[in-house]
């Protein structure tokens, strides 16, 4: 078996609270994502999902055990990376052009090609023509579209994705979805993507983890053989979907009253 | 149907902006006519509190004749000067300095109280040490006002670096910047929001130190006039040197407001009645 892309052994996360208490975000969590893969993984709300991503792309570092990725330990930030955040993390004073070339320049690109490359991700990305603009002026939806664009120029083989649509309606999301698979299938980097829609990671998704509510660890794992390429809006009805998304749904039911649960004793 | 209501919405706005000029020329016209007319009467004695008609020959006498230190504009130039410099040190080394201690924790930690020490205690004393050391030339001034501007640059620029959303951070690294581009490219155009504002009130201050450093012991400037004028019983000089005062911060207001708009072009517009 060839190497994983990611791994994550044994991998525990604990953070200090401001009153000193310590916090367990991730208990024992393993994880293999191939080479290629489409993995997505769903849990409840504090489950610990964003908390993965970080120890994946170096931005934290585990407690214990380990996580490597394409077989080496991980020891601050992987050049192969590429991260798009729930929130917008565009820069909001560098327009959208000088958002997508951020990267190249970063990286010491002569400036000449990181903008022809910008301007290049920005028309695959459907955003030609808004060059000057700053983020403000956009919707949400080409906001991400920004983000997107501000990842892949990078050509990471690796893509982190944080919730990447949530904060999108449910048809802009949908559409993005599948502009996304549209630019995975070119270069079919690595995908973790974490999501609390099911719907979403199972028809994005080669591989649906899911995590119990916190300290996460990985519940179950489903492969997802529905064929590509996928239409996000219509895929839903087929009825292997349906019928996936009911024995995934079981195994996160009792993870999300759980979760449920803790929040509303604790308030 | 809208059409009429934005007519209309639009005429009470205009009846509205009209009213409120009114209003506020009749409160200049109350306090400064009634301020003349109680001199006139007698019943505040022009001796102790001046008269706007005397303020204004004043001024008119000083632009004529020059004053007694020398022409009018060498004073508004010399303390301008000073002001300014001051300014300029004092931002630069309060943004360098916030921006530091914002990013390298160990410095906050080190500095922050001694910092928090010198922030209370009231700099503007510092002015009888400075003149002491720098002599009563323009040295002195510059040094009072650079220490009351870096304070209010520093505690902003250090708070916009500690404000600074974790997520471009994140974002910046992972696309492959390293440390020093963070800080340029990322950390300093998030806390220009907070610096900016900080400049504001930073030049009055630089006027503020340019102005109490010559009025503790000065060759020249606008706070030579004032106490003169202080020493000579001279109310009308004091009021009239506090309008050139007035004069030249409103400008550099204007100057400030302009830059600010330069430099903040890619924030949202701020949502107002009228946009709505």
């Amino acid at each position: 078996m060839s190497t994983p892309a990611i791994e994550l052994r044994s991998a525990t996360k604990r953070f200090r609270t401001p009153t000193g208490a310590a916090y367990t975000a991730l208990r024992d969590l393993k994880l293999s994502v191939a080479p290629g893969e489409f993995c997505a993984i769903v849990g409840p709300t504090g489950c610990g999902k964003s908390t993965t991503l970080s120890l994946i792309s170096g931005l934290e570092r585990v407690s214990e055990g380990e996580v490597l990725v394409n077989g080496a330990p991980v020891r601050g930030i992987g050049d192969g990376i590429g991260f798009m955040f729930q929130n917008d993390a565009v820069f909001p004073w560098k327009s959208v052009l000088g958002n997508v070339a951020a990267g190249p320049l970063f990286r010491g690109v002569p400036k000449k090609d990181a903008i022809a490359r910008a301007r290049d991700w920005l028309r695959r990305v459907g955003l030609s023509g808004f060059e000057d603009r700053h983020p403000h002026q956009l919707s949400g939806g080409m906001r991400k579209r920004v983000a997107l664009a501000q990842s892949l120029i990078n050509e990471p083989r690796i893509l982190l994705m944080d919730e990447p649509f949530s904060a999108l309606d449910v048809q802009t999301r949908s559409i993005m979805s599948d502009e996304l698979l549209a630019l995975w299938e070119l270069s079919r980097p690595t995908v973790v993507f974490i999501t609390h829609d099911l719907e979403e990671a199972i028809a994005l998704a080669d591989k649906v983890v899911v995590l119990t509510a916190g300290p996460g660890t990985v519940k179950a794992a489903f492969d997802v053989e529905l064929p590509r390429p996928r239409r996000v809006q219509e895929i839903r009805f087929e009825p292997a979907f349906v019928e996936l998304y009911h024995r995934i749904w079981e195994s996160l039911r009792d993870e999300v009253q759980l979760a449920y649960a803790r929040t509303t004793t604790a308030a | 149907m809208t059409e009429v209501v934005d007519a209309t919405a639009a005429g009470r706005a205009r009846r509205e902006r009209i009213v409120v000029n009114v209003l506020r020329v009749s409160v200049l016209v109350v306090v400064i006519g009634g301020w003349e007319l109680l001199t006139r009467v007698g019943a505040l004695d022009p001796f102790f509190f001046g008269r706007p008609s005397l303020v204004v020959l004043q001024i008119r006498d000083w632009i004529r004749d020059g004053t007694e230190a020398g022409p009018l504009w060498t004073q508004v130039w010399v303390t301008l000067q000073e002001a300014l410099l001051g300014f300029a040190i004092g931002v630069v080394a309060g943004i360098v300095c916030g921006i530091a201690l914002g990013r390298v924790r160990l410095l906050s930690r080190i500095f922050g109280p001694y910092l928090k020490v010198l922030n209370s205690i009231p700099r503007i004393v510092l002015g009888s040490i400075f003149i002491v050391w720098l002599g009563l030339g323009l040295p002195s001034k510059v040094a009072l006002a650079v220490v009351l501007v870096f304070f209010a640059v520093f505690f902003n620029a250090f708070q916009g670096t500690r404000e600074v959303d974790r997520n471009l951070v994140a974002n910046a690294r992972i696309l492959g910047a390293s440390g020093r581009q963070v800080t340029w490219q990322v950390v300093l155009p998030s806390a220009l929001t907070w610096i900016i504002a900080s400049l504001h009130v930073s030049f009055g201050f630089a006027l503020i130190g340019a102005i109490v450093g010559e009025f503790l012991g000065a060759q020249q400037g606008l706070g030579l006039l004032i106490s003169q004028a202080q020493g000579t019983f001279n109310p009308n000089g004091v009021f009239a040197a506090m309008v050139i005062i007035a004069v030249v911060a409103l400008a550099a207001e204007g100057l400030i407001a302009l830059l600010e708009k330069v430099l903040l072009s890619w924030r949202p517009p701020q949502l107002s009645g009228a946009d709505l």
